[in-house]
């Protein structure tokens, strides 16, 4: 019942090292951490450039638009339902791959100068080892359950991180939050398998498309399917309404936040969305759910921005408004365009992550912008990579975030005018907060003790190059997907062709749109962006505001300032609820119902014994009694009943 | 004869361990356990040989000629994957007693490999009526041991244990009786009564007959109060046993004896019986939420982890059976590490309740290290143990009824809910005032925690072996069961 398939192919052996690799790091500094030391660190960091290597000759080998699988073994079987282990390589995951192992060394590198005073020097570093594998695992596997290891290992991975520094209770509560919060998404990822398993006996990529192509356009399977796995997109990449605990995961070392919330580990969602195009292109609706969670996320996250004061928590809301613009995108069916900001976001946002932790490095962990002010002069080189973030991400030409952004925009603008003005209105808010963040931080005068003050210093150089190299690739990496404007050679969107292919051919291809309109397009997206970069300029550098103390906030900004009050909300509907049926239950239906039951029984077996102890007597004149008279009534049961 | 070896072994062990004293009674206990294992993997070596297997595993000896009762013990895929857990087990359970005090430790000794011997009665027993007085006979060592070493209470909370569980096997007692009378072989032999099925219009009424048994055993809800007041009363390694292995009698039991013996009357009756599993879950997982008991709320959980077994198994389909038999073995492992975690945390701390306790990783590092990893494994986080048998189960439910799944699913959130706050407010955090000393793991505590985070993981990582034992077994009751 076992198919053996002998590997021949020159891929197997780096694919399987590129996983290998960081597990071989995760057990290295999980048994020795203690004795090497940082040396811990550095073994971590080159493993994952081993793997990046790896991944890059994956890159240049696979041939265009092919695809390999690489079966590891037939990992179990159950009825006749096979699941093999087995890495599927092709455009897409090699892209994430080189995203992954890429950004995951530069940020590994960026650690070792971050965590340098930490008692969990290798602790830290085994646990971004194991993410990395699990992540890998993740985007690698050909199979639905495959990707669903490395979902809920990256999630693991994340409740181990986030909640790194245990001692804080505050910091578990958040990295218990994503744990659980990430598994009411899970359990709908697992329904949505079963549903695969049931209709289509089968969980591998390849097999689930086919047969969902034979069901056809709109079957209502299909749309389960694809909202059963939405459901556990919206955990995983933080959507409305499962997107509370990404705010709390910064709770984390900053490192963790850029390597897990900010580049990988929430794009998972894309990831699988895009893995699974085929069968998303079928269920219309589905799509359109997904627009417009999407929009609406970004939205939301975006206003709830505007008002935040903690560094990091400024960047978090913005990655959740990000990722609502890449599902806005994929809602739309732009797969490639939503790929593309995933690859552009990462650039730019790991590097203002790391940039932030620059910043709190430098402030000796504080976190509050109200307290900084004035740094640029104080860290020349996290001011200008930070900058370079920073202009990225508000889309102005010719920084990555732009090119990638703009893309997504054009769609929108075909598609649907109102999405179109509601993205438009997120990214103006985007330019106004994240230049916001800027001048609170770093122009202006400094508005913490001197004794801060004193201490701030620029970081390490293992900090400060991986900065410069994100910041290169956030200044070139949007020229991979030039607009028809500029070039008629998308190199992006032709490298992922064939992985997209079959989804063209199913959904109505969308016309071109006339040279003129994307110009004047990309006009009205650049001067939103620099109308919010002018305001904000006005309101922080000109008149120097700084954001009031939180009991100073008031009305509408107060609601803002306190995310619309949401986990309040989640916290009477769901969490007291729950806490509520948990002492009913025991204390109404366990105690009381139940045992009161078990207990009446044997109350009454006891009553009964006692009630016939009487008749035991010990008169042998009773018992002779008792007995003559039953005779008799079994005589009259025998002659008046039977006969 | 070779079952007829698994079977003395444990007996001759517990009456010798009588005549022993002080450490030389843990010593030869762990012998004999080791012992005992080996040989089960011999006679796993010999199983996979069909032809020799037949004669040298079975046997079948006229005990009383009138009624019928024959002495036919046997093994097949199903008695070795639950003889093996048993026997894996039992080294590990009789190891967690090392290093601690214990009065008359030759008579607790000898109960639980006396327990040891009776629990694999239950499982190579193809005889009815044999199969019924192993699983009294289980009853027996864990009342003296729960009576005895028990914690506060011990009396009032074991005599309801003993009936509780005692009313339930005279339900299954004279279920077997009506069997023997009313088919018409006149025999409890489990080879005849899977052949040779009562009327269908009768079925029904043996059901419930078995299925209380059963269902108290496992437990099930209702009939699960006795559980966690005997789970935290009695001795720790009494707990273990009763989680670990004795509760797998009632899971083991559904497949043996309820499902291939009466299958209309399963048929007929499965709605409810999975309605009642999967309520089960949700409540026993919810209640978990806020149990502040650490063995209780180890106790409900595992209520929820058996109720699900429960329900993929009453769902009717090879994964569910399958999923089933995987599941109690990964269960069964699992429980058995959470208690021992409860109970070096009871022993070092002098303390249950888990909102004075925390910061033990702190002091504790290696044990916290373990103790995450078995809390991964409850979870069923994929890669470990119970993550294979859980996706089966709920996909034979999914199977029966979407609906069901979806509740039963929630056990994925609610059980990562209870473990993970459960684990923060123990060993995460700063130190507890309460918690001022707490010495890293002992030498024989590292040992079964170790072998205990290894098999979470080889067997999570390589499912397939065991799934390949149970398959044909459970195909064949499917066969036996379900296809007319």
């Amino acid at each position: 019942m076992t198919q053996t398939i002998i590997q021949t192919s020159n891929l197997y052996l780096p694919t399987i090292l590129i996983p290998l690799l960081p597990l071989l790091g995760f057990f290295i500094n999980a048994l020795f951490g203690k004795k090497l030391g940082h040396a811990s660190g550095w073994i971590a960091t080159a493993v994952l450039f081993g793997a990046f290597a790896c991944s890059l000759f994956l890159f240049l080998n696979l041939p265009t638009g092919g695809s390999e699988t690489i079966t590891i073994s037939n990992w179990f079987y159950f009825k006749n339902i096979f699941i093999p282990f087995a890495f599927l390589i092709d455009p897409l995951s090699i892209t994430m791959l080189l995203v992954i192992t890429g950004i995951g060394s530069l940020i590994h590198l960026y650690s070792i100068g971050y965590m340098h005073h930490d008692e969990g020097f290798s602790r830290f570093f085994s646990y971004l080892n194991l993410f990395i594998f699990f992540m890998l695992l993740l985007v690698m596997g050909n199979n639905y359950l495959i990707m669903f290891i490395g979902w809920e290992g990256v999630g693991l991975c994340s409740y181990l991180l986030i909640g790194f520094w245990f001692k804080n209770q505050a910091f578990n509560d958040a990295a218990k939050k994503a744990f659980i919060m990430n598994r009411i998404g899970d359990l709908g990822f697992i329904i949505g398998m079963f549903m695969m398993l049931f209709y289509f006996n089968s969980l591998n990529f390849d097999v689930v498309t086919i047969g969902a192509l034979k069901l056809g356009m709109g079957n209502m399977t299909i749309i389960y399917i694809t909202l059963f796995l939405f459901v556990g997109v919206m955990g995983k990449s933080a959507q409305l309404p499962l997107y509370t605990w990404l705010p709390d995961a910064m709770a984390g070392p900053t490192p963790v936040s850029a390597l897990i919330h900010a580049a990988t580990m929430v794009t998972a969602g894309i990831y699988m969305i895009a893995r699974s195009n085929v069968l998303f292109s079928l269920a219309p609706h589905t799509l359109d759910v997904i627009l417009i969670v999407g929009t609406a996320t970004s939205l939301f996250a975006a206003v709830i921005g505007l008002k935040q004061n903690d560094i990091k928590k400024v960047l978090a809301y913005s990655t959740v408004s990000q990722l609502g613009l890449m599902f806005a995108a994929l809602g739309m069916g732009a797969y490639e365009s939503g790929m593309f900001h995933v690859v552009t976001h990462a650039f730019f946002k790991a590097l203002l992550f790391l940039g932030a932790g620059s910043v709190i490095h430098a402030m000796g962990g504080e976190q509050d912008m109200r307290n900084m002010g004035g740094l640029g002069k104080f860290i020349k080189i996290t001011f200008a990579t930070f900058l370079i973030g920073t202009v990225a991400i508000s889309g102005i030409p010719p920084f990555a975030g732009f090119f990638s952004k703009d893309e997504i925009l054009a769609t929108a603008f075909e598609h649907n005018k109102v999405i179109w003005g509601l993205l438009s209105f997120s990214s103006m808010l985007t330019a106004f907060y994240m230049f916001r963040l800027v001048y609170l931080t770093f122009s202006s005068s400094f508005r913490g003790t001197d004794e801060v003050k004193h201490h701030i210093h620029e970081s390490p150089a293992t900090m400060t190059m991986p900065l410069i190299i994100l910041a290169a690739c956030a200044i070139i990496a949007g020229f991979i997907g030039l607009p028809t404007i500029i070039s008629h050679t998308h190199l992006f969107k032709n490298y992922l062709a064939s992985v997209f292919a079959q989804s063209k051919l199913i959904m109505p291809a969308g016309h071109e749109m006339s040279h003129s309109m994307e110009w004047i397009l990309v006009g009205t997206a650049v001067t939103l962006a620099l109308v919010s970069i002018a305001f904000a300029y006005q309101k922080y550098v000109m008149q120097k505001h700084v954001p009031a103390a939180d009991e100073n906030v008031k009305g509408i900004s107060k609601v803002v300032a306190n995310k619309f009050y949401v986990d309040e909300i989640y916290n009477t509907v769901f969490v007291k609820p729950i806490m509520l049926l948990s002492d009913l239950f025991l204390v109404v239906v366990d105690k009381l119902i139940v045992d009161l039951l078990v207990h009446a029984i044997a109350f009454i077996t006891n009553q009964i014994g006692r009630a016939l102890r009487l008749l035991q007597t010990g008169h042998v004149g009773f018992y002779m009694f008792a007995m003559v008279i039953s005779m008799i009534i079994l005589l009259a049961v025998q002659i008046f009943v039977v006969i | 004869m070779l079952t007829l070896i698994l079977l003395l072994i444990p007996l001759i062990a517990s009456i010798l361990v009588l005549f022993l004293k002080g450490e030389s009674v843990k010593w030869f206990s762990f012998f004999a356990t080791i012992v005992q294992l080996i040989f089960t993997f011999y006679v796993y070596s010999v199983f996979q040989n069909k032809e020799a297997a037949k004669s040298l595993l079975a046997i079948n000896i006229e005990w009383i000629s009138s009624p019928k009762i024959n002495f036919n013990i046997a093994l097949d895929g199903m008695s070795l994957l639950m003889v093996f857990l048993s026997n894996l087990l039992m080294p590990l359970i009789v190891l967690a007693g090392f290093n601690r005090t214990q009065e008359r430790s030759h008579i607790f000794y000898s109960l639980v490999l006396l327990m040891h011997f009776a629990l694999i009665g239950v499982f190579v027993s193809f005889d009815g009526f044999l199969y019924y007085i192993f699983w009294e006979l289980a009853l027996i060592p864990i009342y003296f041991i729960s009576l005895n070493w028990g914690g506060v209470n011990r009396s009032t909370v074991t005599l309801k244990f003993f009936i509780y569980t005692l009313a339930g096997s005279l339900l299954m007692l004279f279920g077997f009786l009506f069997l023997y009378w009313n088919t018409n072989l006149h025999s409890l032999s489990w080879f005849d009564l899977t052949v040779n099925h009562i009327c269908s219009c009768k079925q029904g009424f043996i059901f419930w007959m078995f299925f209380i048994a059963y269902a108290i055993k496992i437990p099930l809800i209702p009939f699960h109060t006795w559980q966690p007041d005997t789970y935290s009363t009695a001795p720790t390694q009494g707990t273990m046993l009763l989680s670990g292995i004795m509760l797998k009698m009632g899971l083991y039991s559904l497949l043996r004896w309820l499902l291939p013996i009466i299958p209309n009357g399963v048929a007929e009756y499965t709605p409810i019986a999975i309605a009642l599993c999967v309520i089960g879950v949700v409540y026993a997982s919810v209640i978990a939420i806020m149990q502040t008991d650490i063995k209780k709320l180890f106790a409900y959980s595992s209520i929820a982890h058996v109720g699900l077994i429960a329900a993929g198994i009453f769902a009717l389909n090879m994964q569910g059976i399958q999923g089933g038999l995987v599941q109690m073995l990964a269960h069964g492992i699992n429980v058995v590490g959470v208690f021992y975690c409860a109970d070096i945390i009871i022993n070092r701390t002098g303390n249950s309740n888990i909102n004075s306790l925390g910061g033990i990783r702190l002091l504790a590092p290696r044990f916290a290290t373990y103790f995450i990893i078995i809390v991964l494994g409850s979870v069923a986080l994929p890669l470990t143990n119970s993550f294979i048998g859980e996706f089966m189960l709920l996909f034979g439910i999914f199977e029966y009824n979407s609906w069901a799944a979806i509740m039963a699913g929630l056990t994925i959130i609610l059980g990562a809910v209870y473990m993970l706050r459960m684990y923060q407010k123990v060993m995460l955090g700063d130190l507890n005032e309460n918690v001022t000393v707490f010495e890293d793991l002992k030498w024989n505590e590292e040992l079964v925690l170790a072998t205990i985070a290894i098999l979470i993981f080889v067997f999570g990582i390589f499912p397939k072996p065991i799934l390949e034992l149970v398959e044909p077994i459970a195909t064949e009751i499917f066969k036996i069961s379900f296809v007319k």
